[in-house]
């Protein structure tokens, strides 16, 4: 629910019971001051007719109300005696409107010439059921138009009051850490929303230092690691010249380097992510993708005939892409080097290349890769013990560099789908 | 032949030194900016092996020295920085490579011939072991004068085998040589066997004084007969 409605709503709550509590006591209030209004006019009105009475004998005599509005009847001096004025609502005939309507009577007695007499005189009175009507359909008007106007005033003044709030939301909500520049959110004199601007301003702020930290990080560890490595290496390499070495000593040491290279690997491509993610490569150019293809899998034929893997490659167009060519060689590397190393013996490779797009498809396990954990680093599913775990995670980092689609897919072997549209 | 190691790791300096060594060049070291900015504007070097990252100072200025001073000596940058732009500056700079730590090295060997070539034999761009003679510019063998059709794996396997002969060369390095830095991850290297075996028949049959042997697990090394 938008704020703008959800403000609305309670709005529109608190104002219905406001507007009918007011109502109630309106209704009351007005009704009381009608009624003392009207018995005021009646006790009056009583001293008139009873003073009348004293002049002029006749009136005592009109027992019915008829065409004026009181009756006069005599009554026994006990009832009299104990009769008090009331003032009652009672119902009426009445002629021009032909039906029974409410009437104020007052109902008293008075003495004259020693008789006693009943006095009842009548005014009309107000519909109250009209005027319950009535003040029910103004007020129904009064809220309609109240919600009416809050809504326009929500929608114009609300919204121009908040644009600030939402064009920071609309920015927080593409941006992402290490891609973006700093966020420009929109002036405002709102004390909130600059205190929001700077609060989110700051967050940010932290979080890209800590994240170019700790990219700054492993970039200096793995530059720090390359001269040691290159020591052990180089030493290693010195000493398995030395011509007293038997051959068991000299596995030993080829194992050892072996290691050792597999962690030269691994910082390399570490190395390689970071500089990915900080776009330290030199500027994009129209690679053929087909050339590449071409030139790798020639590199890559003796590898595959050694682990009797055929590479089939097929092309249906011309693929060129906008990017660095150095990174497109690595980017095809290392689908190519993951559909031989990740195979089985008698196994195949199919590449694809089509104008937008190629796809690599290889045999290997009959079990489909996890989706989601495929481009992952670290994520080592055979026991390869030469794979590095960063082959699918630098292709992830290249296609998030340029916008390149690659999706995983496993039917009759693994696919992967590149677009570059 | 004089090379000059500017290193201020003494340790990664000292395994170069014996490396060199046993090429038969003269080595002399430099582990710091000014001593080795002394040297640099002193004597004459065939080749120079420079790290950038010196205390004191940096190499690609002792490199701009050189420049200012008009000396034509050889240089390798050797660094840790895989990085572009040092090495666009130090190509600008006049260097004549750049190699990345760490390194192999028969690399190491190799990329220092191969500057000495350019400089020493009037362009000739070619080397002998025995009676086997390659042209690197032509990429043509020639055994006791008779030409030899090798593929291109196979010719790059015995140019490698021959700048670095007598000396043991691990197969990754002659891989990455080879095959390009692509084939990391590959098996322990193994694949390379099937050319070397078809190299090995070649030049057996075509009488080459020059043999490649297997060393244990290791890699190769090229002896002469």
């Amino acid at each position: 629910m938008k704020l703008l409605n959800h403000t609305l709503k309670y709005l529109s709550i608190t104002l219905f019971v406001i507007i009918s509590v007011w109502a109630a006591i309106f209704y009351i209030n007005m009704l009381d001051e009608v009624y003392d209004s009207l018995d005021d006019g009646l006790d009056n009105y009583k001293l008139l007719i009873i003073n009348k009475a004293g002049e002029d004998s006749t009136i005592l005599s009109k027992t019915e109300f008829a065409e004026s509005n009181y009756e006069i009847r005599e009554i026994p001096e006990a009832i009299a005696l104990q009769r008090k004025d009331t003032h009652v609502d009672t119902l009426m005939y009445m002629v021009n409107e032909e039906d029974y309507e409410p009437v104020r009577m007052l109902t008293s007695a008075f003495r004259m010439n020693n008789r006693y007499y009943e006095l009842k005189v009548i005014a009309s009175m107000v519909e109250e059921d009209d005027l319950i009507e009535d003040l029910l359909y103004s007020l129904i008007w009064l809220y309609l138009a109240m919600i009416a106007s809050i809504l326009l005033v929500n929608n114009f003044l609300l919204r121009k009051t908040w644009k600030p709030f939402y064009v920071l939301l609309e920015q927080l909500r593409v941006f992402k850490l290490g891609k973006d520049p700093m966020l420009t959110p929109a002036e405002t004199k709102v004390k909130e929303f600059k205190e929001l601007n700077e609060a989110v301003s700051l967050l940010i702020n932290r979080s890209l230092e800590t994240y170019h930290g700790q990219k700054q990080f492993i970039e200096n560890a793995s530059h720090e690691l390359q001269t040691p490595l290159a020591i052990s290496i180089n030493k290693l390499e010195l000493l398995t010249e030395k011509e007293d070495m038997d051959e068991a000593n000299l596995m030993a040491i080829g194992q050892v380097i072996q290691t050792l290279e597999r962690l030269t690997r691994l910082n390399k491509s570490l190395l390689l992510l970071s500089k990915i993610e900080n776009k330290q490569f030199q500027e994009n150019e129209r690679v053929d993708i087909n050339a590449v293809f071409k030139n790798l899998i020639e590199e890559f034929t003796d590898f595959a005939d050694y682990k009797n893997v055929t590479i089939s490659y097929q092309e249906h167009g011309q693929l060129y892409a906008d990017m660095s060519k150095n990174l497109a060689e690595i980017f095809v590397t290392n689908f190519l080097k993951n559909a031989i190393v990740h195979n089985v013996s008698n196994g195949w490779v199919q590449i694809t290349v089509n104008p937008t797009s190629f796809t690599i498809t290889n045999s290997g396990s009959d079990v489909p890769l996890d989706k989601d954990k495929v481009f992952q680093r670290f994520q080592k599913k055979s026991n390869e013990k030469n794979t590095t775990g960063l082959g699918l995670a630098i292709v992830k980092a290249i296609s998030d560099l340029y916008g390149i689609s690659v999706a995983y897919s496993y039917k009759d072997g693994h696919h992967m789908t590149v677009s570059f549209e | 032949m004089k090379i000059l190691i500017i290193e201020d790791e003494t340790e990664l300096m000292e395994v170069i030194r014996q490396s060199l060594e046993k090429e038969n060049f003269l080595v002399e070291s430099a582990s710091d900016f000014h001593s080795a900015l002394d040297k640099v504007i002193s004597f004459d070097y065939d080749c120079i092996l420079l790290d950038i990252m010196l205390p004191g100072g940096s190499g690609l200025d002792i490199l701009q020295e050189l420049k200012n001073l008009d000396k034509s000596d050889n240089v390798i940058i050797i660094s840790a920085k895989d990085s572009l732009e040092d090495k666009l500056t130090g190509l600008d700079l006049g260097a004549d490579d750049y190699l990345t730590k760490p390194f192999h090295i028969a690399e190491l060997n190799a990329r220092i011939k191969s500057v000495l070539r350019r400089k020493s034999f009037g362009g000739k761009n070619t080397v002998e072991v025995a009676n086997v003679k390659l042209d690197l510019d032509d990429r043509t063998l020639l055994i006791s004068n008779e030409p030899l059709i090798l593929n291109r794996k196979e010719f790059d396997i015995l140019t490698y085998m021959v700048v670095n002969k007598n000396r043991l060369v691990n197969k990754t390095s002659l891989a990455e040589r080879v095959w390009g830095d692509h084939m990391d991850e590959a098996d322990d290297y193994e694949f390379i066997y099937s050319q070397i075996k078809n190299l090995r028949k070649k030049l057996k049959d075509h009488g080459a004084g020059v043999e490649i042997q297997a060393v244990y697990g290791l890699g190769y090394k090229l002896v002469i007969l």
